[in-house]
């Protein structure tokens, strides 16, 4: 099998997984009135190790998913996720940002513009309802939950992933510090 | 070489974009009966059996989380419930009054006392997957059209409503819940004074975005005595807006706040309601087996 199958494969069956254990398991549970949403974080964290163009992948997998296992309208979380797995993939390709606690940020960034793109995707639909407090808070709470558990699902997805992973930031670096910045055959 | 990996790059977002509005703009446009609405019924049927084992597989998960809530909650839900039994024990003696009072009313006027509920029969289902957005308040339950589960039909649990069917699949079903922004469900107060001028008000429970804990009772006069504290049940009614499928008295909840603006023409009835949507295991959905108009199984827009 390819890297390129085994990477596939890999992410199909986390998409999967995840969204079921989503659906199933962590929509029911309330946390500061709210359930988390792993959806983002999923996708945030595929887009950091993988790039843009599997960041995006994911991001349309998982919506299409979500959007079929729960009868919504189809495409606009594909539309919303594909955004945040393609902008975590170009962060990790233009910047590779080296601190640990990156996911953590990113997660929260990632779980505010899929919740606010949602909103404003329902807007655009049609839905009928005031952007009130409520609404606001509901989101900021989200956002909240999401930073919290975003660097155990990382970490979570970056287990399943590293054995397949082309290029993992971290051992880049950590060969760079062991080397001096330099690649083993420079250096010899 | 990295204008091609830009051009690679740009034509995969790009594709995997129109693919997303080509999806939303078909679904959109399609009627309830489309070939994606049925691709996605069909998947629904597919993934109910996975997500119930996946939600049975995880249960020992959910309970261990939400047994830390519950010691947190259990101080002040106990002191509330305290003063609940207070109140309740006083309604009761009124309402032993009221029964004897109804019980001869009802023999004076000869009233059908078979009861709007007599005629369902309650399919007890298991939730076994729920929306994770505000936007959607929406649970999948493993009971389907093989078990009489047709669109429309009321869900109650033992507090009170929970919501509607707006999808079946063979063996699964999507229920809505009255907290969902897309519900309208019409419904009456009642008063634990027999002869208060609120007893039996009618208007539109409907609900906010982000708040489940929060129901409406729209179109109530402001000349209406409300309490906090009155019951709101399902009135039963059909009105031009939304038609109510439910049949009358179910419980729905108890009014915790009544808003009056100056200018308003009505009031804003705030309620809670009974039942706990945020912690559903089980499900009642009445189902009729025969007679009933809203028996086609024909799907509803979400």
């Amino acid at each position: 099998m390819t890297p390129f199958a085994q990477l596939a494969l890999r992410l199909t069956v986390l998409g999967t997984v995840a969204v079921l254990v989503q659906i199933a398991a962590v929509s029911q549970i309330s946390v500061l009135g709210v359930s988390a949403d792993l959806s983002p974080l999923i996708v945030m964290a595929v887009g950091l190790l993988c790039g843009s163009i599997a960041g995006a992948a994911m991001g349309f997998g998982v919506g299409l998913f979500v959007d079929t296992a729960l009868l919504q309208t189809l495409g606009v979380t594909s539309l919303v996720l594909i955004a945040v797995g393609y902008a975590a993939g170009r962060l990790r390709e233009l910047r590779d940002p080296a601190h640990g606690l990156t996911p953590v940020a990113v997660g929260a960034a990632a779980t505010a513009v899929a919740t606010v793109g949602f909103s404003l995707m329902q807007f655009l639909l049609g839905v009928d309802s005031p952007v009130s407090w409520l609404l606001i808070r509901e989101i900021l709470a989200t956002i909240v939950v999401n930073t919290l558990i975003s660097l155990p699902v990382y970490a979570a997805v970056r287990r399943v992933l590293l054995p397949v992973l082309p290029e993992d930031p971290r051992r880049r670096r950590r060969r760079a510090y062991v080397t001096g910045g330099l690649s083993p055959i420079s250096r010899g | 070489m990295y204008k091609q990996t830009v051009r690679r790059r740009r034509a995969a977002l790009g594709l995997l974009v129109a693919a997303s509005l080509v999806l939303l703009t078909g679904y959109f446009g399609e009627s309830s009966g489309g070939p994606l609405h049925a691709l996605q019924r069909g998947a629904m049927q597919v993934l109910a059996p996975v997500q119930e084992g996946t939600g049975r597989a995880l249960k020992p998960f959910r309970d261990l989380v939400g047994w830390f809530g519950d010691t947190l909650d259990a101080r002040s839900e106990r002191d509330k419930l305290r003063a609940e039994r207070n109140r309740l024990r006083d309604e009761a003696l009124g309402a032993q009054a009221a029964r004897r009072e109804n019980q001869q009313l009802r023999r004076l006027v000869a009233l059908d006392r078979s009861g709007e509920l007599s005629e369902y029969q309650p399919v007890t289902s298991r939730v076994i997957g729920r929306s994770p957005t505000v936007w959607y308040d929406t649970l999948t339950v493993d009971k389907g059209r093989v078990d009489g589960v047709r669109v429309n039909q009321p869900v109650v649990n033992g507090d009170g409503l929970v919501g509607k069917v707006t999808d079946v699949s063979r063996g699964a079903a999507r229920i809505t819940l009255i907290t969902d922004h897309t519900s309208g469900v019409s419904a009456k107060v009642i008063t634990p004074i027999v002869d208060s001028q609120a007893n039996g008000i009618t208007g539109l429970v409907q609900t906010k975005v982000g708040n489940p804990d929060d129901l409406l009772l729209d179109f109530v006069s402001r000349r209406s005595r409300l309490q906090k504290g009155d019951r709101v049940v399902t009135a039963g009614t059909r009105s031009n807006r939304l038609e109510s499928l439910f049949p009358p008295g179910i419980p729905i909840g108890a009014v915790s706040r009544v808003d009056e603006e100056e200018l308003a023409q009505f009031q804003r009835v705030h309620i809670r309601p009974f039942a706990d949507m945020r912690r559903l295991d089980f499900v009642q959905i009445l189902t009729r087996r025969s007679g009933d108009p809203n028996d086609d199984d024909v799907a509803v827009a979400p």
